[in-house]
């Protein structure tokens, strides 16, 4: 229901209500003008709002200590996935002590829905959603299907 | 004589280098205003060699990208008028400003410098029956695009500029009344008295009901929101210059902007003592209660002549102030306040006023 407003004289005559109105412009206008901190305007490029760490930013991949993927390829988050954006190519590795490799690991980030469940289900902690990348535009369609090179940010 | 054309020569390109540099700030002053009284930042991004200066080179980007652009013109549309339009609406923004007395007179080499361009006797009338021309422009902007919005919105403006200029006129005559004279120098002059040797005898003194009759209309002249029917984005566009683009465009757009500088200078000729300074007479200020500080008198008309660019640019930012506070109205509500609020009440005001210079003697 919208209140419906009583419209008087003392309204009909408009000048108190513009100066009303006026009063309000202008107590902002020098507020702002003194105090050109307290404009809540973040100016974005340049200066970066403050994140909360458990925001979930763009997917990585993590790396052992020699550079090799900490990945096993067992399929839990594309499993796990609710959106079924991941694709895994599983591949033999060459060291006999580790089992498997993904050889193919992408992420469609146009069908992803930022749950999370990925990094939850890793039994590795192999992937991760963190404040690294939190830029994440692009010019095509193909540049939101994110393959090892861009998945791995190496530092 | 020569010297005479040559010191007129000089005031008139010191007058309209200044009008026009103050109509492209105020362009810039706009977009800042309107940004720090929403909370927000506003342009601050064109800058010189990393030099931003809170973005006070955005009218020079704006100027520039504006010469560069296409120059369009409707294939069925008025060649001639539609490139002569935006000069009919410049040119009397731009020559109102020749009657208005900017300062008293300086005297260099003995030689009496009156700091006007001109003082005809008719003088607010000269502004008046110069201001209604700028409706012409409008006018054929609109005839001469071939567009139904562009018609229609030369249309609404041609309405309501014509019914404000009846109370713009009407609200002045009080005024005219009081001072006993329509040229402006004199009218500046009169109001260098004081009320009782303590209130500086200003026009908004004696005329309070007309300042404010006088500032609606003229806003409502100035086409701008809260009056701003000629441009609608929702109905039709921008209106009258909806075909316009490039420079022409942008000398609409600037001769907007001098509109708001000549209102300003006519309000505070007329209402606040154009270049008076309360209690500074020729040669000093004479304070009640008997104290005297000597100046020279060209030091006086200097500090005369910033009074009145200060007087000036407070009331364009009064004008830029209403046009972000105010919400728009709607046609029938325009004409309404226009025909059965403002007009009744300068009539009104003008009865009053002469019915008190009667009784007074």
């Amino acid at each position: 229901m919208i209140k419906e407003v009583k419209v008087g004289l003392w309204e009909k005559i408009y000048i108190p209500e513009i100066i009303k109105g006026l009063s309000v412009t202008t107590k902002h206008f020098f507020r702002n003008l003194l105090n050109p901190e307290k404009i809540v305007t973040i100016q974005y490029p340049d200066v970066k709002r403050p994140i909360a760490p458990v925001w979930r930013g763009r997917h990585r991949l993590l790396t052992k200590e020699d550079g090799s993927l900490k990945c096993v390829a067992c399929f839990m988050c594309a499993t796990a996935c609710p959106s079924k954006c991941i694709y895994i190519e599983a591949g033999e590795h060459p060291d006999p002590s580790v089992e498997k490799y993904p050889v193919r690991f992408e992420i469609d980030l146009l069908r992803c829905v930022f749950c999370g469940m990925c990094v939850e289900a890793c039994p590795k902690d192999a992937i991760a959603m963190d404040l690294i990348i939190l830029e994440l535009a692009g010019y095509e369609r193909k540049d939101f299907i994110l393959d090892i090179n861009k998945l791995v940010v190496k530092p | 004589m020569g010297i005479d054309i040559l010191i007129s020569l000089i005031k008139i390109g010191i007058v309209l280098s200044m009008l026009l540099s103050l109509a492209a700030v105020l362009s810039w002053a706009e977009r800042k205003q309107s940004a720090v009284l929403q909370d927000r930042i506003g342009p601050n991004r064109a800058s010189i060699l990393g030099l931003r200066l809170f973005g006070l080179f955005h009218p020079v980007a704006d100027a520039i990208k504006m010469f560069f652009k296409e120059d369009f013109i409707p294939a069925r549309g008025n060649r001639f008028l539609h490139t002569i339009a935006p000069f009919i609406a410049m040119m009397p923004a731009l020559v109102t400003f020749a009657v208005i007395p900017f300062g008293d007179f300086i005297e260099i080499a003995g030689k009496k410098i009156t700091l006007q361009i001109a003082d005809p006797n008719i003088g607010i009338i000269f502004v008046f029956s110069i201001a209604s021309l700028i409706i012409y422009g409008v006018v054929l902007a609109g005839y001469s695009s071939y567009n139904n919005y562009a018609m229609l919105g030369a249309m609404r403006a041609c309405a309501q500029m014509i019914s404000y200029e009846v109370t713009l006129g009407l609200s002045i005559i009080g005024v005219l009344i009081v001072f006993n004279s329509v040229r402006l120098g004199e009218i500046v002059r009169m109001q260098g008295q004081l009320i009782w040797g303590v209130i500086p005898g200003w026009g908004i003194i004696y005329q309070p009901l007309a300042f404010i009759l006088f500032l609606t209309a003229a806003i409502a002249e100035t086409k701008r929101v809260p009056f701003d029917l000629p441009e609608g984005e929702s109905e039709i566009q921008v209106g009258y210059f909806i075909e316009y683009s490039g420079m022409k465009w942008g000398m609409f757009f600037l001769a907007e902007f001098v509109e708001i500088v000549v209102v300003s200078a006519l309000i505070t000729t007329l209402f606040f003592g154009g270049w008076q300074i309360p209690y500074l007479l020729r040669d000093g200020f004479y304070f009640p209660g008997g104290i005297h500080i000597p100046l020279n008198h060209n030091v006086v008309s200097i500090m005369q002549v910033l009074s009145f660019g200060f007087k000036v640019i407070f009331f364009c930012w009064l004008q830029l102030m209403i046009r972000w506070t105010l919400p728009r109205f709607r046609f029938d509500q325009l004409m309404a306040l226009c025909w059965k609020g403002l007009l009744p009440l300068s009539l009104l005001n003008i009865f009053v006023t002469g019915a008190a210079v009667l009784l007074k003697g």
